[in-house]
Order: structure tokens, then sequence, then C-alpha cells
């Protein structure tokens, strides 16, 4: 059969299900696309000899009622694989091999599914570009020297460029839907507690959770399905009655209340973004669903909200990259001086930033002016979502205040970058899941994409309101294998 | 606010992390601008309100205590950069 890697996951469940194609075929088809696709730059490792002997394992004893059966699958490096080296795009981890398993990749190997490698990711997922790895750029599909996005660049790219039937990313600020947003993809941010925490490499822990990043909705819902598990490892784990997303999946969202918050109507946003979420209400009232004027009031101050919180978290939970339990180890002529020359070698100038900015904040007298503000504000901004769904079920809005941007641009001024994630890091604010459909292009052809955000716990209702506008939607992406010679 | 070449150096302590005179200044300068970004909080009033820890509403379960892992001093010490198989070997402390 031609043209495996065109087909979506859930075709490629089928036909392995049918018994029309073997694991060992799909997994071949994948290596060889992702071989001939190093200049998308999207693995960081690679883990085809092991994923073919896995397949052609699978399929002398083929377990067919598996929800992933012989699928392979490539993952963000931010997730820890025992045995394969993690390196979360870090120099400081170049030489990390995890002694364990994530929670959430060992539930998708439990499924059947195969690791085709590890994807490239900003250095500790502290980017909007891909462009803090330690590994270099990640070529966007979709254009060359185009940003995939970030921080899950590499997964966005590889799911775009058909290197992997579908994948999965971690999103703290925006990292698993503004990628999907620059590449034509769907990516899903599950609600604070829906995915275990245990195995990923800890950003900020507050706001950090895995999710699917898929060709289409229905194959999200299927990962989403599988990820999802009360974990008893990750004490934020949250024990809630857990949807069968892909089995549930409905069309039929007639009657639902949709949000459009004013405050994200913003300065300075171009006008094919305001013409594509005015063309997403129409698709929701052609859906049979309706819309809603909203206030959520405190959004622009999300950002800088976000920015006090994710720094302090990520300075404490980086301290342990100190050069003596695991990861590279500069020379130094005593501990402290290991230490420091440890530190400023193997982090990048953003993580460096970042620590230290996250550093200050919680330093002795300027705690309450920074960190504990900032806690209080956070608190106004989820109220704001409280208050929003007495009255409407989800919100519509932009993903991202503009289309894809050139490899570059955007490095010099960190600010600049960071206005990327200003629709989607109050979702992590607020603990509260989101998800990311292609919607349409720009005038330069590149994919813009609208979010759609729900209850805490309230995956099933954003899914299947995405599966409804997907339909209206008809998105093609404009993906034509430029990379490949 | 303003983070100058002092503060620079008291943070770069704080976080054990070395910062070359010719880094600071660019780190300085980057840092204002974030913290610029940041004074925005400053608009709002929040005497009244409650810091938000986390949004998880859950209160922490409670387990037996009890070892779960076993024998995996190997797997420990196997990605140190130095080591002597039983403990991690750091450069020397007390003279």
């Amino acid at each position: 059969m031609s043209d495996i890697t065109k087909q979506s996951l859930t075709e490629l469940v089928e036909n392995i299900k049918n018994k029309k194609l073997s694991s060992t075929e799909v997994t071949k088809a994948f290596i060889e696309r992702s071989k001939k696709s190093k200049e998308l730059n999207a693995y960081i490792t690679d883990d085809f000899t092991s994923a073919l002997d896995k397949a052609k394992k699978f399929d002398q004893k083929p377990n067919l009622d598996l929800k992933l059966p012989g699928i392979p699958m490539a993952v963000k490096d931010l997730f820890c694989t025992k045995d394969v080296k993690t390196t979360a795009g870090s120099k400081i981890l170049n030489n990390f091999i995890p002694t364990y398993e994530s929670t959430v990749t060992q539930n998708i190997w439990n499924e059947g599914a195969i690791l085709l490698g590890k994807l490239n990711c900003d250095e500790f997922a502290m980017g909007s570009s891909n462009e803090t790895s330690f590994f270099g750029n990640v070529q966007n599909p979709i254009d060359k020297n185009l940003v995939p996005g970030g921080s899950s660049g590499g997964s966005a790219s590889a799911v775009a460029g058909q290197l992997t039937p579908i994948t999965i990313g971690t999103d703290t600020g925006g990292s698993i839907r503004q990628p999907a947003s620059f590449t034509g993809i769907v990516g899903l941010k599950p609600t604070y507690g829906s995915c275990s925490r245990y195995g990923i490499v800890a950003f900020a822990s507050s706001l950090d959770q895995a999710g699917p990043m898929a060709q289409n909705v229905k194959d999200c819902a299927l990962l989403q399905e599988v990820i999802s598990t009360y974990d008893t490892k990750d004490s934020t784990s949250i024990d809630f009655k857990r949807n069968q997303y892909s089995k549930e999946l409905t069309k039929n969202i007639k009657g639902k209340k949709i949000g459009i918050p004013k405050e994200y109507r913003i300065d300075g946003m171009p006008k094919e973004i305001e013409d594509l979420w005015q063309k997403g209400v129409q698709y929701i009232k052609d859906c049979g669903a309706e819309t809603v004027d909203i206030s959520l009031p405190h959004t622009s101050y999300a950002l800088p909200t976000y920015y006090i919180v994710a720094p302090a978290e990520a300075s404490s939970n980086l301290a342990r990259y100190d050069g003596v339990k695991y990861g590279f180890r500069a020379k130094g002529e005593n501990l402290i001086d290991m230490y420091e020359k440890t530190r400023s070698e193997g982090f990048g100038a953003e993580v460096q930033r970042r620590i230290m900015i996250g550093t200050y904040v919680l330093s002795s007298g300027y705690y309450d002016a920074y960190y504990l503000k900032a806690q209080k504000v956070r608190k106004l901004i989820k109220n704001d979502f409280d208050d929003a769904y007495k009255k409407v079920d989800a919100i519509l809005t932009p993903s991202t205040p503009s289309s894809a941007f050139k490899i570059g641009e955007k490095t010099d001024d960190p600010v600049s970058m960071y206005l990327n994630d200003i629709f989607t890091v109050p979702v992590n604010l607020a603990g509260l899941p989101g998800i990311s459909i292609p919607a349409g292009h720009d005038s330069k052809g590149y994919p813009l994409g609208l979010q759609i955000i729900g209850k805490a716990f309230d995956e099933q209702n954003i899914l299947n309101i995405a599966f409804a506008m997907e339909e209206k939607i008809n998105f093609k992406n404009k993906v034509t294998d430029w990379w490949i010679k | 606010m303003s983070i100058d070449l002092k503060t620079i150096k008291h943070i770069s302590k704080l976080s054990r992390i070395s910062v070359e005179e010719k880094r600071a200044e660019k780190l300085a300068g980057d840092l204002n601008s974030i913290f610029d970004f940041i004074e925005k909080l400053n608009e709002l009033k929040t005497d009244n309100v409650e810091p938000l820890t986390s949004v998880a509403e859950t209160t922490l379960k409670l387990r037996p205590d009890e070892v779960k892992s076993k024998n995996i001093r190997e797997q420990i010490v196997k990605n140190s950069p130095q080591d002597n198989e039983d403990y991690f070997v750091v450069p020397k402390v007390i003279e």
C-alpha cells in the first residue's frame, strides 16, 4: 500500500486491525520518510533499528485489541524513555540515559505503540520557536526557514511533515497549541492533572501538561484517551472519571454556548487573525451552537504573571542540574566553581535568563512584590474564567496573534518572542484544557489556528466542538515536501 | 525598576551560574526589558486577593510510608559524570 505516511492514525489503526497493513510495513514507511527528512531537524535521537525489531515482534504475535496496535510514534524529547537518551533539548542532558519510563509514554507503549525516536524541542521547553534547542533549529514543513513554533517544534514539524502519524508534546504556556497552529495540525493541552507529569523533565510544575499533537481531531481524541490516567507517582494527578474520548466523539454541538472574549481583540493584531476569528464564529453557528460575548478582564495581565510564575518554578526545578548526579559537568577549581561553570556552560542563554528571573523574584526582599503578587493575579485570571463559565460551555479565540515567522526574526528581543503566547498562557494559568485546530491560511499560505478553551476536565466537550468545526472548516495543509530531494 | 551590574552579580551567585563581565551587560538589558513588561501587574490592587498556588483543587492523598524501589543504587549513579560505583564524586570540599 503506497502513501502509508499520508494516512491518519485512525486509518493506520484500522488497516493494521484489518490486516491490510503490518506494523513492519507502517514502521518502515515512517522510518524511510524520517531518514529523507533530515533537513527538518525534527529528531534529536532516532531509535529506528529497535523500532523495526519491535514491529517485527509485534507482527509475529499481533494483539489487535490494543488501541495503538503496532503504531510507530516519535515523542518530544522531554519525556524520559528507559534506555533511550533524553536531552530536553539541552547540552546539560546530552548524555542522559533514563533508567525509567515516563507514565505517559508507558501508557502509549502499553497500548501497542512503538517508539520511533525523540523529537527536537526548545531547551527545557523554554521557547516559542524551537530556536533555543542545543540541537539546532527545526524547519517548518510549510516553508523553508520558517519556525515550526515551540517549544514542541520538532513534534509539530514531525506530524505536519508526516514523519510520525501522531505525537505527544508538553504545554506550559502554549508549547503544544502554538506550534500546532504554526504547522497546520491539531494540538490539545489537557486539564492540569489529567496526564501524569511523572518522568517528564520538569519546567514549571504548576503549569506543565503533556498532550497529543495530531493530524485531525479524532486522532487527537484517541491519543488523549490513552495518555490520560490517574497516577500515584504524580502528586498532582487528579482522580476523575475519564471519558473514552474517541468513542464518545460527536459532531452534535447544538445548543452549546460558546463565549467570545472581547479582551482577545488586541492592539496590532493582524486583520487576517480577526477575520479568521469571525469565520470561526460563523462555523460555530453553522454547527448549531450559539456564540455569546463575554469578558475576561484580566487577560492582559496573564503574560506578565506567567513570566514570574514560570521562571520561579523553573529556577527551583533546574537547581538539580549541578554536574553531580547526572548530565554535563565542567571542570572547576572547587565545588562552587564547578557548579557555576557547569551551569554557565551547560545551559543556553534563554534558560539562564529564566533561571535568573526566577531566582530574583523568589529572592529575599522581592518575593512579595513579584512572586506573591503574581500568584494573586493568577487567582484573578482564574476567577475570570470561573465567571465566564457560568454563562458559556466553552470559549473560542485565535490560537496565536500571528502566523509562523522566519527563523532568527525574533531571537534578539525576548519580550517580542514571549508575546506569541498571549492567547495560550491564560489557559495554563487557570489549569484549563485548550485545543488548537487549523482553521485557515494567511496571505502567504501559512496556516492559522483557532483555540477552543474548555472547563476543567471537559476535554470531551472541546474535542466535540473541534470535531464539528473541523468538518465545516475542511482545512487542507499546504505541505509541499520541499525538503525531500 | 532597574537591574544593574551589581544585581546581576548577586543573582548570578544565587543561581550558581557564572556570568562573565562582557555578557553581564547584555543580560542586564534583557532582564530590564522583561521586568519593565512585568511591572504592569502593579496596575492591579490585590490586597484582598488570595494567592493561587495550585489549580488542582485537591488535597494531597496520604499513602503508607513504604519503600517501593529497592536495590537501585546502580541505576541512581549510572548517569553521574563521576562516581566510584557507590557514591557521587565531587571536587574536594574539605581541605
